[in-house]
């Protein structure tokens, strides 16, 4: 193509002037009416928050219950990789020396050792693994929820070493060939390369419904509630109950509660 | 001057060939990990990083290093640096370009790498490392690039350059810094969770950093017309020995923090890597090795008739680097994962593929470091 000054400037100046139009186009297709209505069958809140009754786990479930970890896995098309090195856990069990490490002491009932503990995400108040990602592709989202973009992270794997509670769970390989369970279609499995867990069933909170977990356990050992609200269910166990979290000296504020 | 790449010697072809042969066998391994996905690595979800941010880790403090011949040279007017100042900031170029390198083969999603420029994230330290390291290659690139080429035409270089090395010798520090930042801000790693993570990883670079220097400047004198000059490959093996003191002691100092407290979870890495925790004990033998080759460092270094004699300096300095090269670039990214946060010891040890990798990202790192040494050489050697 044959080009002199004037026509490289005039070009030049053209695309200038698309540029600095992009701000008034912006500015003009503005709007003040929201892009997405809310599910007003949406469940809100302010902190959502779990308490785990143990106690009452050990005394009522049936042995060697798993319906929620079931539940859990079906509704988020959650892999069964088979191997200890490359495992994606969302909601699983571990024994109290290993979930409270540090606290374990010499001669702690038999119960309290031997029984297993339900241990999940945290969904911290102050999450490392948010603080660290340097996409925002995990991020606290208003109702308090540790949530998760599995279209954008691109697996530096900066959230797992910035856990401290083990939740964070990466696609070694193609996690879709190992999915056990039947397919759930309206929830997303994900691609190899990717970190993932548990995201408080937050799919499921928008229409309407108490995450899946809580909704599996028939003797009702799992509550779920607002932590900001003194009305809530979870509220008045904390008030009524002693309970403990996971490694609350490192100020992550964990939202998962356990009685013992 | 690019052009002086493209003619040299049989040797520098050979080296090259050689280098492009590592290179092909790790891109290769690289092809079948990005089919595969990270599972053909040794890492697991207790082990999350290995070797590759491990390698990372490491040529970050390299990289720095090159301050330790640009300050006294530009700051304290030390003259004897001034004709291998070039020498440091091209081994900081090609540092840096494996440090990017071990950064995007660690990464589960690659092609999603522009999400940290197109989400830029302030709180993470990742976020601000990504930014110095670009910016210290640049820096690197322009400042060695421009002096060089003016030192060709025999005029001084251009007067904008002059506030760009200045700007590089706090910008070195920062990269180091902020590469420390990265594990010693991290409430679930105990062994990394440390105030002296940034200074032991300053003073761990700026003694790996010269030894490689020192080697790479002998190499240069024996196999090109330019001479480094002896004077200052003793005064950087100086630096180097203070250095290497300071790493050392530091590394002490974690040792008394830890077991006169006796708080386990301040004990446990260290336990693990040079005794060995609950049966696991993969990491032992590397460890002892650094500790004797960090002693036999610092008695050669100790003597100042070392630094005089090329056979026993090059001996120190091999050990030097080999010693640090244990120390940061295997235990100390490993370790931090070990014990888990449930408080159980999951080991790791790299696959071949990962190997395989890591020694393609290494030979890239030379093979860069070889072309721009010989554009420094032969411009050296015109104008002598």
């Amino acid at each position: 193509m044959d080009t002199n000054r004037r026509s490289f400037l005039k070009l030049g100046g053209l695309c200038a002037l698309g540029l600095g139009a992009l701000p008034v186009v912006d500015a003009l297709g503005k709007s003040d009416l929201p892009q997405v209505m809310n599910n007003p069958q949406a469940l809100v809140g302010k902190r959502w928050a779990m308490v785990v009754d143990m106690k009452k786990c050990w005394e009522k479930g049936k042995p060697g219950c798993k319906d929620c970890i079931l539940a859990c896995h079906v509704t988020h098309n959650v892999p069964d990789i088979g191997s200890i090195k490359e495992e994606v856990k969302w909601l699983w069990t571990e024994p109290f020396e290993n979930a409270f490490p540090g606290q374990e002491s010499q001669f702690l009932p038999t119960e309290v050792m031997e029984k297993p503990f339900m241990v999940l995400c945290n969904h911290c108040a102050q999450a490392p693994c948010v603080r660290v990602c340097p996409t925002q592709a995990t991020f606290k989202r208003a109702d308090g929820i540790t949530m998760m973009d599995f279209h954008r992270c691109i697996g530096c794997r900066y959230c797992m070493a910035g856990c401290p509670y083990g939740a964070r769970s990466f696609n070694w390989k193609d996690p879709r060939n190992f999915i056990k369970t039947e397919l759930n279609m309206t929830f997303p499995t994900r691609e190899r390369g990717v970190v993932e867990k548990c995201n408080f069933c937050d799919e499921r909170l928008g229409v309407g419904k108490i995450p899946a977990c809580v909704e599996a356990c028939k003797d009702g050992c799992l509550h779920f509630g607002d932590l900001q609200d003194p009305n809530s269910e979870v509220r008045k166990i904390l008030a009524s109950h002693f309970t403990i979290r996971r490694k609350p000296e490192l100020g992550t504020d964990p939202s998962v509660y356990y009685i013992i | 001057m690019l052009d002086r790449a493209f003619t040299g010697s049989q040797r520098y072809y050979r080296l090259l060939m050689g280098l492009l042969v590592f290179m092909g066998l790790g891109f290769a391994a690289y092809l079948f990990q990005l089919n595969k996905g990270l599972t053909i690595t040794g890492m697991g979800r207790d082990v999350s990083w290995g070797i590759y941010i491990a390698q990372f880790t490491f040529l970050v403090g390299v990289a720095a290093s090159a301050v330790m011949v640009v300050l006294p040279y530009y700051l304290h007017n030390i003259k004897v640096f001034g004709k291998i100042t070039i020498l440091g900031e091209f081994l900081a170029v090609a540092s840096v370009t494996m440090c990017l390198l071990f950064i995007i083969v660690d990464l589960g999603k690659p092609m999603r790498l522009l999400n940290v420029l197109l989400y830029p994230t302030p709180n993470s330290i990742l976020f601000w490392d990504m930014i110095v390291l670009n910016g210290y290659l640049f820096l690197n690139i322009l400042i060695g690039w421009n002096v060089l080429d003016a030192e060709r035409k025999g005029v001084p270089y251009p007067h904008w350059v002059k506030p760009l090395i200045y700007l590089s010798i706090p910008w070195a520090i920062s990269i180091h810094t902020v590469t420390a930042f990265l594990y010693a801000g991290l409430p679930a790693r105990h062994y990394w969770l440390t105030a002296i993570m940034a200074a032991r990883f300053l003073s761990s670079a700026f003694c790996s950093g010269p030894a490689l220097l020192i080697l790479l400047a002998y190499t240069v004198k024996k196999y090109t017309k330019f001479d480094p000059g002896q004077e200052a490959i003793e005064k950087l093996s100086i630096i180097m020995t203070y250095a290497m003191i300071i790493s050392v002691f530091f590394v002490g100092l974690e040792f008394f923090t830890a077991f006169y407290s006796q708080i386990p979870s301040h004990m446990h890495s260290l336990v693990y890597l040079f005794k060995g925790l609950e049966g696991h004990r993969f990491l032992v033998p590397f460890m002892w090795l650094f500790a004797a080759l960090a002693v036999f460092a610092l008695v050669m270094l100790l003597n100042p008739n070392t630094k005089r004699d090329e056979k026993k300096l090059k001996i120190a300095c091999v050990a030097v680097f080999f010693s640090m090269w244990l120390e940061k670039g295997l235990g100390l990214i490993v370790a931090g994962f070990i014990p888990n946060p449930f408080d159980q010891v999951r080991e790791y040890s790299p696959s071949i593929p990962e190997i395989m990798i890591a020694l393609g990202v290494w030979a890239t790192g030379f093979f860069v470091l070889t072309v721009l040494y010989k554009i420094a050489t032969s411009v050296k050697e015109e104008v002598a």
